[in-house]
């Protein structure tokens, strides 16, 4: 059951974000050098941060799945990308949008964190297509989770790569992750990495549940149509879940139109 | 782990490496499949190149990138041909009826893709040597080789996973190149880093250790993670 | 924070930036909720058709019992 504990988180979320945006804007003081600009710091960084954690927590359900044989545990690592590719889209355009504003420039290759999220992106837009090859959903799963297990252990290590290759050029860093900042600055990112790490939990929950209902009804569909089901299987990317008294997770269930989701 | 039939005990893991290898070697040279297209393919992308930047020598940082780009391309050719043979022959079956250890496959096809990119260099490197090298190669060699031998063992290691990961789908050829890239784009850095001193107008510069020592390092984390994960792409 | 090469934006400036910033990811996270949105309403007309079916079903089990 995914859907019990949303409504208080997603309201927990709603006040975290509410006060790290009133805090922001009202409390926290205009940086020395980026005046106002800097504001974008509270968006880019904690939205980077998750969105990395997010991939990583993939590439950790992936190793569970794969001892486990469970589909839930592939569930959680394909949803789990699946929002991390999303709020990944955020830290590019959020990134580019600070980039402009403070060096007048779209996109800079001395910026380490804009140029390891633009690989890890290209890498995870695989994701998708990859699962939509395999027509079988056991062996889907499988692979899927070997993906998500390299990957994982890609983005790291890429961070660091690419930090170590800006170091001995110029190095432009948007907004340093590091703790000195000064006393308010500090308090204010804190809350907004807190506040951002409940929405991407929430939102994975929101959909978890959306993926989990989808399974229960295709299985209450197949008990009662049964011989006059109609609807064709389609090939799917979306991992299929073992749900009802033995509904068959073998076959390749469709969900909605195609690879979508 | 090698399950022991009841009579016949399983037998050494480096006796089926041995015949694995020359299983794949007499595959390649019956077939000529991926060794030619590679070379062929990294000559022409010279070729290319002459035209397309306009330019009669390279050297430095241009030099090192045209040849490591050049190189990965054509890795991507081997690596494309490294498991389809296996995936359409019914030779994953066969392997895993045999009750030899999984990761002796991962072994041979690591060491296969190797020779591959072995062989594609001895060709590439004197092709770019003559169409698109300004400096001379041979004071450059000994630490040119360094790198390649780095180089070579990243793109083997990712290589290899990425392309028993896309055999056994419907667009393998698409797939392949499109998850390898990404995961190589550390070792081009790394081992473009590297070349482009070796590779001076100038003359032979040093070479940065901390670029090798970082390839070597990269290599090391994946070839762990492709040892620990290989076996479940062989399962069924 | 200093950071080489920063250019010195006004206030009034800055500000369509970090607006369009913050707008863009609030759009991007509307987006994704439309879409899961689009996927529950389909999943309660499926609900709806299923529990329709399973309705004729009994009903007709009970025209058939009253014979």
């Amino acid at each position: 059951m995914y859907g019990k504990r949303l409504r208080p988180l997603a309201l927990t979320t709603f006040a975290a974000l509410t006060l790290t945006l009133v805090l922001a804007f009202f409390w926290a003081p205009d940086d020395a050098n980026q005046g106002f600009l800097q504001k974008i710091f509270y968006l880019h960084v904690p939205l980077a941060i998750v969105t990395l954690c997010g991939f990583v927590y993939a590439g950790l359900a992936a190793i569970a799945h794969l001892r486990t044989r469970d589909s839930r545990w592939d569930m959680r690592s394909y949803v789990a990308i699946h929002l991390s590719l999303v709020f990944g889209v955020g830290v590019l355009i959020s990134g580019s949008i600070w980039a402009k504003g403070s060096w007048g420039v779209w996109w800079d290759w001395s910026e380490p964190t804009l140029v390891s999220f633009l690989l890890i992106m290209l890498l995870y837009a695989t994701y998708q297509p990859l699962r939509f090859a395999i027509e079988d959903p056991e062996r889907q799963a499988r692979y899927a989770s070997v993906f998500a297990i390299t990957a994982g252990a890609f983005v790291p290590i890429n961070f660091v790569i690419v930090r170590l290759s800006t170091a001995y050029l110029h190095p432009r860093v948007l907004g340093d992750i590091s703790a000195n900042l000064p006393g308010r600055f500090q308090v204010v990112f804190y809350l907004s990495l807190i506040s951002m790490a409940l929405l991407w939990i929430t939102l994975w929950r929101y959909e978890m549940t959306s993926k989990h209902a989808g399974a229960q009804l295709r299985a209450l569909r197949r008990a009662l149509a049964g011989d006059e089901d109609e609807s064709m299987p389609r090939r799917s990317a979306v991992p299929t879940l073992n749900v009802g008294s033995g509904a068959g997770g073998t076959r390749a269930g469709g969900d909605s139109v195609g690879a979508a989701r | 782990m090698s399950d022991a039939a009841p009579r016949h005990p399983a037998p050494r893991a480096r006796a089926v490496l041995l015949a694995l290898l020359r299983k794949e070697l007499r595959v390649e040279l019956r077939s000529f499949e991926a060794v030619p297209a590679m070379s062929l393919f990294s000559v022409t992308t010279f070729v290319l190149f002459h035209f397309a930047l306009q330019r009669n020598a390279l050297s430095g940082d241009l030099a090192s990138g045209v040849l490591w780009v050049t190189l990965l391309f054509a890795a991507m050719l081997g690596i494309n041909r490294l498991f389809v043979a296996d995936a359409e022959q019914g030779g994953f079956d066969g392997f895993l009826l045999s009750p030899a250890d999984r990761s002796v496959l991962l072994y041979s096809k690591a060491l296969t893709l190797l020779a591959y990119l072995l062989v594609l260099e001895l060709v590439a490197v004197p092709a770019f040597a003559l169409l698109l090298l300004g400096p001379g190669l041979w004071p450059a060699l000994p630490s040119l080789l360094a790198v390649l031998a780095l180089g070579d063992l990243g793109v083997v290691v990712i290589g290899t996973l990425v392309g028993a990961l896309a055999v056994r789908t419907s667009v393998r050829d698409l797939l392949g190149p499109m998850i390898s890239l990404p995961l190589l784009v550390p070792v081009l850095l790394c081992a473009a880093r590297a070349t482009s001193p070796v590779l001076g107008a100038a003359g032979v510069g040093a070479l940065p250790l901390r670029w090798l020592l970082t390839l070597a390092l990269y290599d090391l984390v994946f070839a762990l993670i492709t040892f620990a994960v290989f076996d479940f792409l062989l399962e069924d | 924070m200093i950071v080489p090469g920063l250019l010195e934006i006004p206030l009034h400036e800055a500000v369509p930036y970090v607006a369009g910033a913050y707008t863009a990811f609030v759009a991007l996270i509307l987006i994704y909720l439309a879409i899961m949105a689009t996927k529950l309403s389909r999943m309660e007309r499926e609900l709806g058709e299923l529990t329709e079916l399973a309705e004729s079903r009994r009903r007709a089990g009970e025209e058939r019992e009253e014979l």
